[in-house]
């Protein structure tokens, strides 16, 4: 369970989150919506203690890790998986051993069963034949695939995608929302993402949470959020910019 | 302290200051992080590689050049007053107290600092310094330690070798070039070098490689976003650990002088 509390947050004296709050509940699928630069990765970052918050608390399965220093938080970073906007592989290593470091660093196990579980985990995110290319030579939907395997191979119980589909084509956005959907099934994660992609939101979430002016503006199932008629979350939904931006 | 500097000034101290105070932190980091030894071999054995064999030839041409110099120089006020057999005292003692160890120090800074900076530079900045994290690894066990230690092992290695390829060099242009009489010249050399010097030396070298490896791995882990920002991160990279290599020698050879007068 993630629970987080009136989180602020400001960078250099311009705040991002001011008095975030929400909860996601076990095996829950949330996605988190709102426009670019209204703090969505940072908030994501937050929930994993990759950014220290000025105030407030982020409790993971009850436990606040806002105090934790970087040694007690890498316990806690083990029951999560996170997908990051541009895959952040390892570029010095091979597909396979970017998607097995996770095992290599925390799981005793044998060559022949790292390999073994690195095959699984390929396969299960169509990657099946690429175990020794390196990042350079994957297509940005590979390499988000990539990025998934190695999240999810020491089966966590929470997986965090940082904008999972963006720079994609609308077909490869289509396969990653099925991969997304398959993955939350098949190993029963909690999935929270965030997007700003509507179709990803409404595919993948079963409850979608907007962030607007630092808070969370609004909350709700998709079909709830995506038939409001709250005039900010009817325009980020339709995608229609304000009169003044127009002349921008 | 407001009175005394200008407030520019003041940002400046109080930033080397806080620089300082963060790379103590780092290291303190990874001593502790040394202490339960949460570092892999094979890391470790490619950044020996990597910081001792890939820097093999620049350092022995630095030392053997330098050797070259020193001896010729040498020679020339020594012959003025009939000393020329003592030249290659001169440059053993040099080599291994001094030259030795703050060239090859310098070389490396050059070569490794800057490449240890820019790589864990672009690290941060493709999130892969956060991918680390998330994957639950703290980036001072799988990134500053290996680093730490290769350094520390591979400067004194280098540094031999540069003392050994710099005093044969100053041997060959002495007996080849100056046609000093070579047993007096060889003779004296080892009558003046004592051990104590290439224990200096070696000390100061161990020092020089954590010097390197800690500011490389800082500055790296701390750099700006963006192109501008990992150039940035490497070229202080250099000039810092430059710097203090300097600085430190000569803290170090003060200590060290003062500490083999007393023994």
């Amino acid at each position: 369970m993630i629970e987080v509390r009136d989180l602020h947050k400001d960078f250099g004296g311009h705040s991002v989150l001011d008095g975030v709050s929400f909860r996601i509940e076990n095996g829950e699928s949330v996605a988190i919506i709102g426009r670019s630069g209204s703090g969505k990765s940072v908030l994501l970052k937050h929930l994993i203690g990759l950014l220290q918050p000025d105030a407030g608390a982020v409790l993971i399965d009850g436990e606040n890790i806002v105090p934790m220093n970087e040694r007690q938080l890498l316990r806690v970073r083990r029951k999560f998986g996170m997908v990051f906007q541009g895959a952040a592989l390892f570029d010095s290593m091979t597909v396979a051993e970017n998607v097995a470091f996770g095992l290599r660093r925390h799981e005793h196990l044998t060559e022949r069963e790292i390999a073994d579980r690195v095959a699984g985990v390929l396969e299960m995110v169509d990657l099946s034949g690429t175990e020794n290319k390196k990042p350079a030579e994957l297509s940005g939907g590979m390499r988000k695939r990539a990025g998934l395997a190695r999240a999810i191979i020491y089966e966590p119980q929470i997986v965090l995608y940082d904008e999972p589909t963006t720079g994609l084509d609308p077909i490869v956005s289509d396969s990653i929302d099925q991969l997304m959907v398959r993955v939350r099934d098949r190993l029963e994660v909690t999935t929270v993402v965030v997007t700003h992609d509507m179709r990803t939101a409404r595919r993948v979430g079963q409850r979608v949470l907007m962030l607007h002016n630092k808070m969370i503006y609004a909350s709700g199932t998709p079909a709830e959020i995506f038939e409001s008629t709250d005039p900010v979350v009817r325009q980020f939904i339709d995608g229609v910019a304000d009169a003044k931006e127009c002349l921008i | 302290m407001t009175a005394v500097f200008s407030p520019l000034a003041n940002k400046r101290v109080i930033a080397t200051l806080t620089e300082f105070g963060q790379i103590t932190l780092l290291a303190k980091e990874a001593v502790s992080s040394l202490l339960k030894w949460r570092v892999s071999w094979r890391d470790l054995l490619y950044q020996i590689y990597f910081i001792g064999i890939k820097s093999q030839s620049v350092v022995l041409i630095t030392g053997a050049f330098t050797g070259m110099v020193l001896g010729a120089q040498t020679y020339f006020q020594f012959h003025k007053v009939k000393m020329d057999t003592a030249t290659l005292a001169v440059v053993g003692v040099s080599m291994c107290s001094e030259l030795g160890p703050v060239l090859t120090a310098l070389m490396v800074a050059g070569r490794v600092g800057a490449a240890i900076a820019a790589e864990l530079g672009t690290m941060r900045v493709t999130e892969q310094i956060d991918a680390l994290r998330a994957l639950a690894t703290h980036p001072v066990d799988y990134l500053v330690l290996p680093r730490l230690i290769a350094a520390h092992i591979a400067l004194p290695i280098l540094t031999v070798e540069s003392i050994v390829v710099g005093i044969l060099a100053g041997y060959f242009v002495g007996v080849s070039v100056l046609g000093i009489e070579p047993t007096y010249l060889w003779e004296n050399m080892l009558r003046y070098t004592h051990q104590v010097d290439v224990m200096i030396g070696l000390i100061k070298a161990f020092t020089y490689g954590g010097i390197i490896a800690l500011v490389g791995c800082y500055k790296g882990l701390t750099c700006g976003l963006g192109a501008e920002g990992v150039g940035r991160a490497a070229t202080e990279a250099v000039v810092y650990s430059s710097i203090t290599i300097l600085i430190a020698n000569f803290f170090l050879t003060l200590v060290m002088g003062k500490l083999v007068g007393l023994l």
